[in-house]
């Protein structure tokens, strides 16, 4: 249970949104959904370990209009994840922590994240789509 | 109840009612834990990424060889046991954080640590036999 005695910060609403703010919640939604997207990844390399027509069978899911929006979504999670990460372990070490820079380098993680996965999924359309 | 009847009825050093309480647990191995697998799957992150990218359209003779080449295999399973034990140190601190009703919270953060070593080791599993399967 929830112990009330002890000091509580106050609540989400009476802050003003924020750039900060939102790459950190956005940040915990990524994991969550790379988490549950470790599910592919082990999916993946269990159809290989099965077989060819096991294999052929997940490319055909992935491959599928249903499969391809959840990789783009995984892919941006992922580099999401990925940008803020190395923000937050840059930020670990001491540094940014000055307001200005701490809202540049939410942009940063943001912009970076948009970058990434246009870049892969341009790579991925001019070399014929996926799987 | 006067602050003597207080100092009477407990005998105990305050230390004994402090210890394994509050911080004072496995906070700074978590944290660090976390930071650690962090930076190892920015490495190992960017390389499956990268080696996904290069199966793209792969059949399965070509995808199969490839796991199979040692330092795939290694790189992979490499990739795969960070990743769960990464994922389960930041549910845990979600859960943690949201999940007001204890024994909701301790089914919870037992069932995520069943989960992943399940699916660690099916990944683990998965490659071996990839590799080894000539």
């Amino acid at each position: 249970m929830a112990n009330t005695q002890r000091p509580l910060s106050p609540h989400l609403q009476i802050y003003k949104r924020q750039v900060q703010m939102m790459t950190s919640i956005v940040h915990r939604a990524t994991g969550i959904a790379l988490a549950v997207g470790s599910v592919l990844v082990v999916g993946g390399l269990l159809h290989l370990a099965a077989g060819e027509d096991s294999f052929n069978h997940f490319k055909s899911i992935i491959g599928s209009p249903v499969g391809m929006i959840l990789l783009v979504g995984w892919s941006w999670a992922l580099f999401y994840h990925l940008c803020n990460g190395i923000r937050h372990l840059i930020q670990d070490a001491g540094l940014g922590y000055e307001i200005p820079q701490f809202i540049r380098s939410s942009w940063l993680s943001v912009a970076g994240s948009i970058v990434l996965t246009v870049l892969v999924w341009a790579y991925v359309m001019t070399a014929g789509g996926a799987a | 109840m006067s602050a003597k009847d207080t100092v009477v009825k407990d005998r105990r050093n305050p230390l004994k009612v402090a210890r394994g309480l509050g911080s004072s647990q496995s906070g700074v191995s978590h944290w660090w834990t976390q930071r650690v697998t962090a930076a190892a799957l920015v490495l190992l992150g960017v390389w499956f990424v990268v080696t996904v990218l290069c199966l793209l359209h792969a059949d399965y003779a070509t995808a199969h060889a490839a796991v199979a080449k040692p330092w795939n295999a290694l790189l992979l399973i490499a990739f795969v046991l960070t990743m769960f034990w990464h994922a389960v140190l930041g549910l845990q601190v979600v859960i943690e954080d949201y999940v007001h009703t204890r024994w909701k919270e301790v089914i919870l953060l037992v069932a995520i640590k069943f989960l992943a070593v399940l699916g660690a080791l099916a990944s683990v599993l998965a490659v071996l036999r990839i590799a080894l399967t000539p």
